[in-house]
């Protein structure tokens, strides 16, 4: 399988004040195409650290990370929006739909900063929403739908752009065990579609629907689960 | 960004604003009144500088006017007679050295009563040559001006207003009637439109009759006796005005000026007085641009409160949605998506402002005029001016908001609560 993320050797040291904190320590991973992973740990152990280092949101102090074999800290700014918009799509443990704007809108946010036209979006809004199950809700804003319904309209606007890749930050973090696998199951028919999909929790009943799991705490990588065999670091 | 991308985030622009409506509002009320106030104050000082112009016009541009003053030191005094003024010496001096000038017209005035049918009213007594005609612009009604046969002839005959016509002739407009001017009869030829009544100093009068200045000569001689506080005084006066016409406006200060040298030598009382139209149009222009940079400079003020007020609110408005922008550089904006947006947003709210304070500053004017009676003029210069002003306060303004929300860091944004 060819890698999409390569991190090699990175750290990340921030401060919180005036304590230095070292949210990555030499950290090297690969991420194939086409996997289903979830990174574990407890809070604080640098998963979700390293989640916004692959999704081109946070620059690692050293080592570099690779997406699709290119290093991504030789990219200016407007490179990485580009790389977001075209490869990536993020769904996160709050939804982060924009209240102001319908589902249709939100659902073909990227898609306006692709410079699709008015009508070429109204058409995909329609299939994306249908694909989550939303067709009847285009027209609502976010708020007047539940939590489970947010979040996939928020999963529908990750697909918009048909990215290779998507980063989810606690998906089921904000909904019932219900719904929550509701969206797992989603999930992992996306990945069965071939999409990679990366994703931080830390409930092991949603980590099991992932293929492989890697196990982080204090910076380092603790353990990773891969389907075949499982090795101990 | 794309025409496209542009229409569809005015859209979004003004949905937010109207998320917050009462907020939008009250920011937009500083550009209203800005705005409003440029366009009222422009109205009204174009409305008063037009009317100013209007007058000097109506006394004419090519037009220069010598009048008699009373000399400083006879206005005191026990003396009783004065001779002074303007004589037909100078009119002849001028009308052989200024070859710019096209009409030459003398004039005496003689504040007095007439009386027809008895009926009596003060009158202003014109006693001038044919070609004062010329120079006024009050078209005859009726009947015919004053020839030059009159004057050889000294003829009894005299051109009045419709006014004087109206309240004397007892409403018959009718010419070839007697009046009785001072204690001669004189014979109605001509009936001309009345002047506008404006000020005591003005060239013409409602309550102007017009006789031959022979005539006048002849009948009631040079010289006026009044009687004052018991005592009397006898004033001698060859000619009360002396109006030049030049050929052109270039000509005006030139013939102006040699005019006062000529007549300079005769008069060492300095009892004559040159006025002219031109110049003093050119004062009003001049007094008027100094008028309309102070209006500007106070507009622009309350301009800048207004765009402050916007900047404050858009700054706001970037902290409230910090989240939001978050989300949007998550998905993939670049900076430059996020400055549009907001500098769209902002230039919508201050047009919006302005175009409101655009209504209010064409309707203030009207307002004005109907109870003031002050002329009032909206020009489209103006209404031009506060637009593009409105819109460029927004941009300006909407600058610093716009950066502040594109620099966000993504993930400092998105972790905002």
């Amino acid at each position: 399988m060819k890698p999409v993320i390569q991190i090699q050797d990175v750290c990340k040291t921030y401060f919180m004040g005036e304590n230095k904190v070292d949210a990555l320590k030499n950290v090297s991973m690969d991420f194939c195409e086409g996997e289903f992973w979830a990174l574990l740990g407890p809070s604080g152990s640098g998963k979700s650290t390293l989640l916004n280092m692959m999704g081109c949101l946070d620059s690692p102090t050293s080592g570099t990370c690779l997406i699709d074999g290119i290093d991504v800290s030789t990219m200016n700014d407007n490179q990485l929006s580009d790389l977001r918009l075209s490869r990536l799509g993020f769904i996160f443990q709050s939804f982060n739909l924009i209240q102001q704007l319908t589902v249709a809108e939100n659902i073909t946010l990227p898609l306006f900063y692709q410079g699709w036209t008015e009508k070429e979006s109204q058409e995909r809004a329609i299939e994306l929403a249908s694909l989550v199950e939303l067709e009847h809700r285009t027209d609502h804003l976010p708020k007047e739908l539940s939590g489970g319904q947010q979040q996939r309209v928020a999963i529908a606007r990750a697909l918009a752009n048909n990215p290779s890749i998507i980063l989810a930050d606690e998906p089921t973090g904000a909904l019932d065990t219900k719904t929550g696998d509701q969206i797992m199951a989603l999930l992992t028919d996306l990945n069965k579609q071939g999409i990679t999909i990366i994703m931080v929790t830390h409930e092991p009943e949603v980590a099991d629907f992932a293929s492989h799991k890697l196990h982080m705490r204090d910076g380092i990588i603790e353990k990773i689960e891969r389907p075949e065999c499982a090795i101990k670091l | 960004m794309r025409h496209q991308a542009i229409v569809k985030t005015i859209q979004l622009g003004l949905r937010s604003l109207w998320l917050h409506k009462l907020r939008s509002c009250l920011t937009m009320l500083g550009l209203i009144f800005g705005v409003g106030s440029v366009v009222t104050m422009l109205a009204v000082g174009e409305g008063a500088s037009q009317q100013a112009i209007d007058k000097i016009r109506k006394l004419g541009a090519t037009n220069i006017i010598i009048s008699t003053e009373v000399p400083k030191a006879k206005q005191k005094g026990r003396i009783r007679m004065k001779i002074f003024g303007l004589t037909n010496k100078d009119f002849e001096s001028i009308a052989q050295t200024c070859d710019r000038v096209r009409h030459l017209i003398p004039a005496r005035i003689i504040n007095t009563q007439s009386m027809s049918k008895n009926r009596l009213k003060d009158i202003r007594l014109i006693g001038t040559k044919a070609n004062y005609f010329q120079l006024i612009d009050q078209p005859l009604l009726t009947g015919r001006t004053l020839l030059d046969f009159d004057l050889e002839q000294r003829a009894q005959v005299c051109v009045i207003s419709e006014k004087i016509a109206r309240e004397l002739l007892n409403n018959s407009h009718t010419i070839g009637q007697e009046i009785l001017l001072k204690d001669q009869y004189f014979k109605v030829v001509g009936i001309i439109q009345s002047a506008e009544q404006t000020d005591q100093n003005s060239f013409t009068q409602p309550t102007d009759v017009i006789i031959p200045i022979s005539t006048m000569k002849t009948l009631f001689g040079d010289s006026a006796i009044e009687n004052k506080g018991g005592s009397t005084t006898w004033e001698k006066v060859e000619l009360h005005k002396i109006y030049a016409q030049t050929y052109s406006t270039e000509d005006v200060e030139q013939t102006a000026k040699a005019i006062e040298t000529i007549i300079e030598d005769n008069h060492p009382d300095k009892d004559f007085n040159i006025s002219v139209p031109l110049a003093l149009l050119k004062q009003t222009m001049e007094t008027r641009r100094m008028f309309n940079i102070v209006l500007g400079a106070i507009a622009g003020i309350s301009l800048l409160v207004g765009g402050i007020g916007i900047m404050n609110i858009m700054l706001a408005n970037v902290t409230e949605r910090v989240r939001e922008i978050g989300i949007r550089r998550a998905i993939g904006a670049k900076k430059i998506h996020i400055v549009g947006q907001f500098l769209i947003e902002t230039v919508v709210l201050s047009v919006l402002g302005g175009l409101i304070g655009i209504l209010c500053g064409i309707s203030l004017p009207a307002i004005i005029t109907y109870f003031t009676e002050m002329p009032t003029l909206i020009t489209s210069g103006s209404i031009i001016l506060a637009f593009g002003i409105s819109a460029s306060i927004g941009i300006l303004f909407g600058l610093y908001p716009a950066y502040r929300a594109a620099s966000l860091d993504p993930i400092k944004a998105l972790r905002n609560e």
